[in-house]
């Protein structure tokens, strides 16, 4: 059997009993929980594309991620179109927005490209905030329904949107990976002058990132105006997405596709764990100190550490 | 020998801001033809390299290779048309293994089916087979410069440009680096050598170039060349 459908099917297998799991439990809480680790799975396999494969370092992560909410809301109030079409409408949104991006941002190098990424983010918020259509800062309301057959309730319903999207985006990630596209990325990485000599195509490699990118953060903020029913500017934008897009993949260890998905789901199930036990202020506090502890002793990741000692 | 021209480079000039690196530079080469490129340190050798390679997009005058227009393609699509460099200092790409780093250039030239086996055949040609599993960090010097030869000789390239492809190296590694180069420009590769080591080119060349402050002053036979006043008198100190 290729490796390729391995993957899928032991992501499929691992979804399902995640799911069946959770409906035996049947707790809505952690349907609630659940979708937050996922949502972030997705929000740091897709920052990896770009700055784990390619070294490009996005800051900009709310931005793309508040795109695709606003996209839905968007959606939503012009044609009355629920999620699906809401998460299908923000990927296109928020790709064309990263193909935008960098087509206008990736000339820079280093930590002016990360600034220009932050100042996008700046700059969408201002939008938003003075945008009355989706609410400008009183932000916009969803009335999403109770439940949605066959599901037991619209919490499990969400959960499992996000987890089919947790699963996508593990598998763009690795797709990425393993093609030409991912090595050319690497190159890029490492030298991105000896990359374009030996006939890397790095711009057009780097607009395709910056656009996978784009579209999958698009997808990560699809749901969450349906989450949590209200959505204003300032928790859309919040700078813990920017902050944790970063940290998780940095932890996990960038530049694979497993390393991702182990930062989101141990940052994640940290700062849901401190929210409901200790503080929900307390989610940046620990995302930092684990950020510094894992930068100084483990830069390379926890995957990185583990094929050191293998 | 061969009439027909590889390289054209027609009146190339680059200036940064006000200082002129190069100035009116004429050069043609012909299909295998070796040539050295000396010169005095800041005489305009690696600028007029990256010129051609694409580095410097924007500059005086005009190249053509093998009938091709250069001016305005970026390095990528020169190295497609047949144009391969080494760096003054080896550039490999850390994170990937030897064999990796031959591969990248067959995935983007068209052979990401058999990359892997044409990869190992770039690595026995400079003798790396051995090590096609190693990362570059764990390469001696000579390693490095033998690695850059086989992602450039991966691009099966019309013409390379070796760049100071000696700098550092021992006088064993110094003649197993010129064998190499040998070999590879008798396959039909044109080489440009930019060399310090004296006597790395002129074992080598077939022709030598001298730039001095930027400007061509001569182009001919290389024990024709090194004897002209100009050439001593600027390029080996004598008056």
């Amino acid at each position: 059997m290729n490796t390729h459908l391995r993957f899928w099917l032991g992501a499929a297998a691992l979804g399902l009993l995640l799911v069946a799991a959770l409906r035996l439990l049947g707790n809505d809480y952690a349907y609630f929980a659940g979708y937050f680790v996922l949502q972030y799975v997705v929000l740091a396999s897709a920052w990896n594309i770009l700055g784990g494969y390619a070294g490009y370092v996005n800051f900009g992560a709310a931005g793309f991620m508040a795109a695709g909410a606003y996209s839905a809301i968007v959606l939503r109030q012009a044609l009355g179109l629920d999620l699906i079409p809401g998460i299908i409408f923000a990927a296109l949104v928020a790709g064309l927005l990263g193909l935008g991006t960098g087509y206008l941002t990736l000339r820079l190098k280093g930590v002016y490209f990360s600034i220009a990424t932050l100042c996008l983010s700046v700059v969408l918020q201002t939008l938003v905030v003075n945008w009355d259509y989706v609410g400008g800062s009183r932000g916009a309301y969803i009335i999403r329904p109770r439940e949605i057959a066959p599901f037991v309730s619209y919490g499990e319903y969400l959960f499992i949107v996000m987890l089919v999207l947790a699963i996508g985006a593990a598998g763009i990630g690795r797709t990425v990976e393993m093609s030409r596209l991912g090595r050319g990325l690497q190159a890029i990485r490492d030298n991105e002058r000896a990359a374009e000599a030996v006939g890397v195509p790095t711009l057009r490699l780097k607009l395709i990132a910056t656009t996978l990118c784009g579209a999958l953060m698009g997808v990560a903020g699809a749901p969450l105006p349906y989450y949590s029913g209200y959505l204003n500017p300032e928790a859309a934008f919040s700078l813990a997405y920017a902050v944790n897009a970063i940290a998780m993949p940095l932890i996990g260890g960038a530049g694979t596709w497993a390393g991702p998905v182990i930062g989101a789901v141990l940052l994640a199930s940290l700062q849901q764990a401190a929210t409901v036990t200790i503080s929900s202020a307390l989610n940046l506090w620990i995302v930092g100190w684990m950020l510094v502890i894992f930068v100084a002793l483990f830069p390379k990741g926890i995957l990185g550490w583990f094929r050191r000692k293998a | 020998m061969s009439t027909e021209v590889l390289l054209h480079a027609r009146g190339v000039g680059k200036k940064f801001g006000g200082f002129v690196a190069l100035a009116e530079v004429d050069i043609q080469l012909r299909p295998g033809e070796r040539l050295g490129l000396i010169g005095p340190n800041g005489s305009g050798k690696s600028t007029f390299v990256n010129c051609i390679s694409g580095d410097f997009a924007q500059h005086e005058g005009e190249v053509t290779l093998g009938g091709h227009q250069l001016g305005g393609l970026k390095p990528h699509r020169r190295a497609r048309l047949g144009l391969a460099r080494t760096f003054q200092l080896p550039q490999p790409f850390n994170s990937l293994s030897v064999l990796e780093n031959v591969r990248v250039p067959l995935l983007f030239a068209g052979h990401a089916a058999e990359a892997t086996e044409r990869a190992m055949a770039c690595l026995e040609q400079v003798e790396m087979a051995g090590k096609a599993h190693k990362l570059p960090k764990e390469l001696t010097q000579v390693e490095q410069r033998r690695l850059e030869l086989a992602r450039a000789i991966a691009l099966d390239p019309r013409l390379l440009i070796a760049d100071e492809a000696m700098a550092g190296l021992s006088n064993a590694e110094v003649d197993q680096i010129i064998e190499l180069l040998f070999k590879l420009n008798q396959a039909g590769t044109a080489v440009i050598m930019i060399e310090h080591i004296m006597r790395a080119v002129t074992a080598f060349s077939e022709r030598l170039v001298v730039f001095v402050a930027g400007r061509k002053i001569a182009d001919g036979l290389p024990r024709e060349v090194l004897a002209l006043p100009e050439v001593e008198g600027a390029y080996l100190g004598k008056q």
